[in-house]
């Protein structure tokens, strides 16, 4: 079963709800556990709450200012939920080699949005990332876990249609 | 050509099964246990004897590397750390490896860690590659399931614990010091050198980090022994390399080849030949986005290994070709690795975190041209004194393609900047 990127709607970031994910991934004192509570928060509200820094500092004895430079350190990591889909388009040599700075141009236009923008609607955040590792297929792009390659805008923009409908249009294996 | 019995990687395309049973009708785990009772200095002779050079970029001699780990516990464990981070643009060969052939990786795992004394190992991939990381993770559940890993691994009676853990998109964390900071909980800054790992490296314990296919082809060269390994060109240049093309090529691809192997049969036999034709070749990267280019002129005769490439001061890296044709603006593909750069600096060494803005900033006015003749060696003097001056080899990285590109383009950029002032001379 592969994983499908998280959509939402989010549950709330109560205290009790974070405190479950953070003891279920914290083993024992020192900062060795906090990438992976950072990566369950996010799996589990799209986002790592702000409120969660103090009580992940509590649990794993470590200074929030630790906590919160991690967190900033790592480019993964939001500090607001994103749109329902996640629109990452590579702008690293390869693709940009295939035309990549052009379809990036129409994309945003047509979607009216700037890099790190999410729609009005909340449907879709868009991403610069850099190198996804499909050079071979370039221009390339991944929608939430899904790598595309060999994209146009068109295919980018009909990909997000059917995203939007929950079919990520992917066999199961 | 590389033939198919020399091929290490049988299943770079995904066209078999990935699945455990599949692996081992292609040889794989095959008789792990008797490889092990060999003993560890056998394993680290026969590596050393192969000629295998690391394949993450550096190409230290893998062997020698593992004989740095200590013989003997003084109480403290040993563990072996594998570099999947592959974030080096224009790289994609690990990512073919993890997915289609990730049963070859874990029994590497297995016999590096046993020959390095280490009872764990940890699997550092990108945060970005996700379908890698559910392949890879399948496969080590697998191979726990069927006890070729835990306890009495694969019946060698080695104890052997494999973990996958996951970045989240910083590109300095493939600097084997910084993913050692990442695992560890915290911001992937790079650590001074010495200590090195493997005398005080993951939690302050003897480590050795290395590139997923420099482990993924360790068990292979065992079966097939140290002599058996395909591709000798060269001295020094051993074995098969993966290759990854891609850009202004009719037909980009990974694939595994003989090291030393021309890039002209390489582009023309894997890749369909560059777009328009050989001529219409302008230049290329022959490693990744942080070796300096290859000009045209020196593509013909270019072969691809470790010396030949070191010795035309660009380097093997990764071996992900990029390659570029007539139509690119060189001056900007250059300035995008320059803010790659400054993006992804960590920030922690004060040449880098202001020398890649600074280089970032001059390449930005070269593009245009707005600039003087004389900035293009002020800007080669401020790219010598990032280069070794900083903890990491970032610096170095985004020093390496402005000077690979003043030494050969140097002509291309005199032309933009006398042109934009003529121009600016005209338009009064």
């Amino acid at each position: 079963m592969s994983q499908k990127g998280p959509r939402g709607p989010w549950p709330q970031a109560t205290e009790a709800a974070l405190d479950e994910v953070i003891v279920a991934h914290a083993g024992g004192e020192g900062a060795g556990a906090l990438l992976p509570i950072l990566h369950a928060l996010q799996a589990r509200f799209g986002h790592v709450p702000d409120g969660s820094v103090p009580r992940i500092a509590q649990a794993l004895n470590i200074s929030r200012a630790e906590v919160h430079g991690v967190i900033t350190f790592y480019h993964d990591f939001r500090a607001q939920p994103p749109g329902r889909q996640v629109l990452r388009l590579c702008r690293s040599e390869a693709c940009l080699a295939m035309g990549a700075e052009g379809i990036a141009q129409d994309v945003r236009d047509r979607l009216g949005l700037a890099w790190g923008e999410t729609s009005a609607d909340g449907a879709v955040t868009l991403e610069p990332v850099y190198c996804l590792g499909l050079c071979a297929c370039a221009p390339a792009a991944m929608l939430d876990t899904r790598p595309l390659g060999r994209v146009g805008s068109d295919a980018l923009l009909a990909a997000l249609a059917q995203g939007a409908t929950g079919d990520d249009g992917e066999a199961t294996p | 050509m590389l033939k198919d019995q020399d091929r290490i990687f049988t299943n770079l395309y995904g066209m078999h099964e990935r699945s455990l049973a599949g692996a081992r009708r292609r040889g794989q785990w095959d008789g792990t246990a008797a490889l092990i009772g060999k003993g560890r200095d056998w394993i680290v002779n026969e590596v050393k004897a192969s000629g295998l050079r690391g394949r993450g970029g550096a190409g230290f001699p893998t062997g020698l590397k593992w004989s740095f780990m200590p013989r003997e516990s003084d109480g403290r464990p040993a563990y072996l750390v594998v570099n999947a981070d592959e974030s080096e643009p224009g790289t994609c060969k690990d990512r073919e490896i993890m997915r289609h052939d990730p049963h070859t990786l874990i029994e590497g795992c297995l016999i590096a860690g046993f020959a390095m004394g280490a009872h764990a190992g940890y699997i550092y991939i990108r945060g970005e590659y996700i379908r890698e990381r559910e392949a890879l993770q399948a496969a080590i559940d697998e191979a726990y399931e069927a006890g070729l890993l835990g306890r009495d691994a694969a019946g060698s009676g080695w104890d052997f614990e494999l973990y996958l853990t996951h970045g989240a998109g910083a590109y300095i964390c493939g600097e084997e010091t910084a993913l050692l900071e990442s695992l560890e909980g915290r911001k992937g800054m790079p650590r001074m050198k010495p200590p090195f790992p493997a005398g005080s490296g993951l939690y302050g314990c003897p480590t050795t980090v290395n590139n997923v296919e420099s482990i993924a082809v360790v068990p292979t060269i065992l079966r097939r022994g140290a002599e058996g390994c395909a591709g000798v060109r060269r001295p020094n240049n051993a074995g098969t390399k993966v290759f990854a093309i891609s850009g202004h090529v009719n037909n980009p691809c990974v694939v595994e080849e003989e090291m030393s192997i021309p890039l002209r049969e390489l582009i023309d036999r894997h890749c369909g030949g560059v777009r328009g034709g050989w001529d219409n070749l302008k230049a290329v990267i022959p490693g990744g986005a942080s070796v300096p280019l290859l000009p045209a002129s020196q593509c013909s005769d270019a072969i691809m290994d470790f010396d030949w490439l070191r010795e035309k001061r660009s380097g093997l890296g990764t071996a992900a070709v990029i390659v570029m044709d007539q139509s690119t603006d060189v001056i900007k593909a250059i300035w995008r690795r320059s803010a790659f750069y400054k993006h992804e600096s960590c920030g922690q060494c004060t040449p880098c975190r202001e020398g890649t803005g600074w280089m970032m900033r001059v390449m930005d006015r070269l593009v245009r041209g707005e600039a003087e003749i004389e900035e293009i060696d002020m800007l080669l003097a401020v790219t010598k004194q990032v280069e070794g001056h900083t903890i990491c080899a970032l610096g170095d990285a985004a020093a390496w393609p402005i000077q690979g590109l003043i030494r050969h383009f140097r002509d291309e950029i005199e032309d933009r900047i006398r042109g934009r002032q003529s121009y600016g001379v005209a338009a009064q």
